[in-house]
């Protein structure tokens, strides 16, 4: 069999890779993970968790991440920031291409690339992002005291970051387009109890509008056919995920009609070797706790895997 | 790790050592609490070594210097604006690759 650099690359340090990793170092593999930015994926840029178990208070998203980090550093996790161009995946000897033209090889990979905000996809929002269109209410938050602005969405992460930015905005407008949030009920009752959420419900932005200083105003239109228009500065968009799968090989992986991989209960994709786990992974529920778990079974499964083949 | 190549500077120093200084400059918009602007950090870092003596490479942190983001209209970070001779030549929103800076970068030079 061809030589492989190392027994198992993991791609992405979210807390999927990171969990992943955690356990490839203390199970002593010839490990590496490979992370385009900085490690901690998604929940890098989420105000506040506070469902992870454990963390009885809470704790900010970004300090789990850097305890997450830490926790693999300790055990000599070996980590490598470059972004992948390619992956090839078939055969006995993966191979990871990276944008410097170099190729690492290994006999086993898990893919924790994750996923990304979905954008509406309407008039004015790629031209407007950074000038009133945010997906990180945490990043831009702060930049809109004092201001009227709207969230979009009716899920877990709306609702959450909806109540993070009443600390700085004014009035908060929630546009959803149903009738009732699909966030936790916990959530659900916080965002009633305040006086500064406002809901537009079976509503759906059908264009965002501003000039060179920014969003202005938003065209928004209601089940029944009926239209408004609503006067903000900032709007902020929570709507659920797109897979990061543009690098992975769609030729070679299975994956569901939206992009997102395949895989068993023992996180196993419908390649040998190849392993798939967190956000990427096609599934109904979206949680820092699952990704890891996910993480620490495709490891396990990875091991495994390499026990069978020695 | 953080280099030592990247200028650190506030609003009172903008003038002087941004629209000022002969060479183009690229400033990183950033704050502590902002999770995009520790993930390009490195690439940051990275760009003020491969561009040193041709680009300055800037930061500035938006919590400890609100006017000249103000005045760029800036409401969303990380952003990074590209000046040469102290006017904009482009800037970029977001976490992006080395790749996509890269080409910001070389609209300077």
């Amino acid at each position: 069999m061809q030589q492989a650099e190392y027994q198992l690359i993991i791609v992405g340090g979210g807390p999927a890779g990171l969990t992943a990793g955690l356990y490839a170092a203390r199970g002593r593999l010839k490990a590496l993970l490979v992370e385009k930015g900085a490690t901690g994926g998604q929940v890098l840029v989420t105000d506040w968790v506070d469902n992870y178990p454990g963390f009885v208070e809470g704790i900010s998203g970004f300090e789990l991440m850097d305890r997450m980090t830490a926790h693999a550093d300790r055990f000599g996790l070996e980590k490598k920031f470059a972004n992948v161009t390619a992956l090839d995946l078939e055969g006995p000897v993966k191979k990871v291409h990276l944008e410097d033209d170099a190729t690492l090889t290994a006999r086993t990979v898990i893919l924790c690339t994750g996923a990304r905000p979905s954008k509406l996809g309407v008039p004015g929002e790629e031209e407007l992002v950074g000038r009133g269109v945010s997906y990180c209410a945490t990043c831009d938050g702060p930049f809109y005291r004092d201001q009227e602005i709207a969230v979009v969405g009716g899920g877990n992460t709306a609702i959450q970051e909806a109540l993070h930015l009443t600390k700085f905005a004014r009035k908060v407008t929630v546009i959803h387009r149903r009738d009732q949030l699909r966030a936790t009920r916990i959530l659900q009752e916080k965002a009633f109890a305040n006086d500064k959420i406002h809901f537009l419900w079976n509503a759906r932005v059908t264009a965002i509008v501003g000039g060179k200083d920014g969003v202005e105003r938003l065209e928004i239109s209601f089940t029944d056919t009926s239209s408004t228009t609503l006067a903000v500065t900032g709007i902020f968009i929570f709507i659920g995920v797109v897979p990061n799968n543009e690098v992975l090989p769609l030729d070679q992986l299975q994956t569901d009609e939206a992009g997102f991989i395949i895989t068993d209960t023992e996180m196993r994709t419908n390649l040998d070797g190849v392993f798939a786990a967190g956000d990427i992974r096609s599934k109904n529920f979206r949680q820092i706790i699952n990704a890891a778990g996910e993480g620490a079974t495709a490891e396990l499964s990875a091991e495994h895997y390499l026990g069978s083949q020695a | 790790m953080a280099s030592e190549k990247v200028m650190h500077v506030s609003d009172s120093e903008f003038d002087t050592k941004v629209v000022g200084n002969e060479l183009p400059c690229l400033v990183d918009f950033w704050a502590p609490w902002c999770g995009p602007c520790k993930a390009i950090g490195p690439v940051i870092d990275e760009l003020a070594e491969e561009f040193d003596g041709r680009v300055q490479i800037a930061k500035m942190n938006v919590d400890d210097n609100p006017a000249t983001p103000g005045k760029f209209g800036i409401r969303a970070i990380p952003t990074l604006i590209l000046f040469k001779g102290g006017e904009v030549v482009d800037q970029i929103t977001g976490a992006v690759g080395k790749a996509q800076l890269q080409d910001l970068i070389k609209k300077a030079l």
